[in-house]
């Protein structure tokens, strides 16, 4: 279970981007949702380690993270999937299979992850994380390193994010079995209709605070119906 | 082949430049403290001691395939210099993997030095595989390598060169030159990592004379603490062909790293492309490596080790 308790991250340059959030995770499939600037991402990194929040504590399984390091917490059970996942000259997608499961993964073993995230295995797993690899691409991989870590919580920030319509379809049925396939937690910052319609719970993230947090039966009408237009333009009208 | 009758801290510095003492069968020339050692030569292969020169002639029979050629250098004695003329004679048609390289070990107090001038004059339609490695040990005075190729491909030839020098290399001028007929190419792919106050100079040259001749050289190199590296390549295209160069290079500590790219098209024809990167290691890529589970030194070593893998 994931207990976040009065968390707040101000910038360096004094901007508020996280407002006193409080949260009690403990569902299989969590969306996070909201508009451009909410807060999501930085939300997730907080979470993960790579944004250390101002004020407020982060407590999982009973146990208080919050000042632990980014390795400390993954090796506590988090993981977290890159929105730009980053590219390597010289380490394979074996390589990163490897070093994400913790161990030597042989290559019928990475082979089989790559399989997950529908990679045609063995045209991929020797090949370098580098530019010759699309976006989309370098999601799925991105995605079968988290099944390769199969941690107590994952959170994939935005894996819709900059993957073209037919790579989105097939990413949805990777997202649906590892629903039903990974063991621990999932949280996924999303802003796709598909992907919140089988999270448990979703938070909704406006101004850096948490506006509503429930069920899809509770969150899902009042997200598309509300009027998110910019104020300042109407009020100019 | 008889026995080889060398130390084991001999065999120790053939198994750092990648060569396995029981490998030297076939066609091979073992040159060690600055003399010929054993050599021996197959029925594709003759390989003959210069008689005006140090060094060796090494002739291979047009049609040979699936030959590997072992030439390393030990130096193991404390302030050798060693200079060596190599030549290379490969037919036609020809198929054959060269492994060559250099190992100092000096524990005493004087400079120790190769200089390995490696002269290629490969014939048309062959492929040679080119494989050199250097490296260094000791505590005591400087181990010096200044390794040439010189390159010459026929019609239709192919030279694919990878050349690394990892460690223990005080200071090194790395030349290579390469003119490349019709049809012909040279793959080169360098990796270098200096460090402490290590110097590295590279030196390419590449000259593509024939329609449709092709280079592509890729450095990688780590320049650590106050290690200085110089990275000078000059691709000339005269015809119709094609030339991409690219140097990329991570930085840490007090290095420096200067990178001198020339580009010249002759032709109006000639593709030629020059990229660089030198800098730090990635915050993110640090960042990502850590949310596997890696310290940020893991992460470090990881990146490094791949780069220059």
């Amino acid at each position: 279970m994931l207990e976040i308790k009065n968390l707040s991250y101000v910038t360096p340059e004094g901007k508020k981007i996280l407002d006193d959030i409080n949260l009690c995770v403990d569902d299989k499939f969590v969306a996070i949702t909201g508009p451009n600037g909410s807060g999501k991402s930085t939300l997730a990194k907080v979470i993960a380690g790579i944004i250390m929040p101002t004020e407020g504590r982060i407590i999982m399984d009973g146990t208080d993270i919050t000042d632990m390091s980014i390795t400390e917490r993954a090796r506590s059970g988090i993981t977290f999937a890159f929105q730009q996942p980053v590219r390597f000259k010289g380490i394979t997608v074996h390589d990163m299979i490897s070093i994400a499961a913790g161990r030597e993964v042989n290559c019928e073993e990475a082979c089989k992850y790559l399989s997950e995230v529908g990679l045609c295995a063995m045209e991929y797993v020797s090949r370098e994380i580098n530019d010759s690899l699309s976006g989309g691409e370098l999601k799925r991989i991105e995605i079968a390193m988290a099944f390769a870590r199969s941690t107590k919580l994952t959170i994939f920030d935005e894996p819709e994010a900059g993957i073209d319509l037919w790579s989105f379809q097939s990413l949805i049925k990777v997202f649906e079995r590892m629903n039903s396939q990974v063991g621990g937690n999932i949280m996924i910052i999303s802003h796709q209709e598909r992907i919140l319609s089988f999270a448990q719970k979703i938070i909704l993230l406006s101004a850096g605070k948490v506006e509503a947090y429930g069920t899809q039966e509770e969150i899902m009408p009042g997200i598309f119906t509300d009027n998110r237009e910019c104020k300042c333009a109407a009020e100019v009208l | 082949m008889s026995e080889l009758k060398i130390s084991k801290e001999q065999q120790d510095m053939l198994s750092k430049i990648s060569v396995m003492a029981n490998d030297l069968s076939g066609a091979f020339s073992l040159r060690v403290d600055g003399n010929p050692y054993a050599k021996g030569s197959s029925s594709n292969v003759k390989i003959t001691a210069k008689t005006d020169l140090p060094g060796i002639d090494i002739r291979v029979k047009s049609g040979t395939k699936g030959e590997k050629i072992h030439i390393p250098v030990i130096l193991t004695q404390s302030g050798v210099k060693d200079l060596v003329y190599n030549d290379f004679y490969i037919g036609d048609d020809c198929d054959v993997t060269i492994v060559a390289g250099c190992g100092i070990h000096n524990c005493g107090g004087e400079e120790s030095a190769h200089d390995g001038i490696h002269s290629f004059h490969i014939g048309k339609n062959s492929r040679v595989f080119y494989s050199e490695k250097h490296y260094g040990e000791g505590t005591g005075g400087k181990n010096i390598m200044n390794p040439t190729t010189i390159v010459e491909i026929s019609d239709g030839g192919c030279m694919e060169m990878d050349t690394v020098q990892i460690q223990g290399v005080d200071r090194t001028i790395r030349t290579t030159k390469g003119k490349l007929g019709k049809n012909a190419v040279l793959k080169i792919t360098e990796r270098i990592m200096t460090d402490g106050d290590q110097y590295a100079e590279t030196r390419f040259d590449v000259t593509l004379d024939g329609e449709d001749s092709g280079t592509h050289v890729i450095s990688r190199s780590v320049a650590r603490d106050n290690s200085k590296q110089l990275y000078v390549s000059q691709v000339d295209g005269n015809s119709r062909c094609s030339g991409h160069t690219e140097c990329d290079a991570i930085i840490m500590d007090n290095a420096s790293v200067s990178a001198v790219p020339k580009i010249n098209a002759n032709s109006t024809d000639a593709s030629l492309i020059h990229e660089a990167a030198i800098g730090k290691i990635a915050g993110e890529q640090l960042i990502k490596l850590m949310t596997l589970g890696l310290t940020e030194k893991e992460a470090e070593d990881r990146i490094i080790n791949g780069f220059i893998s």
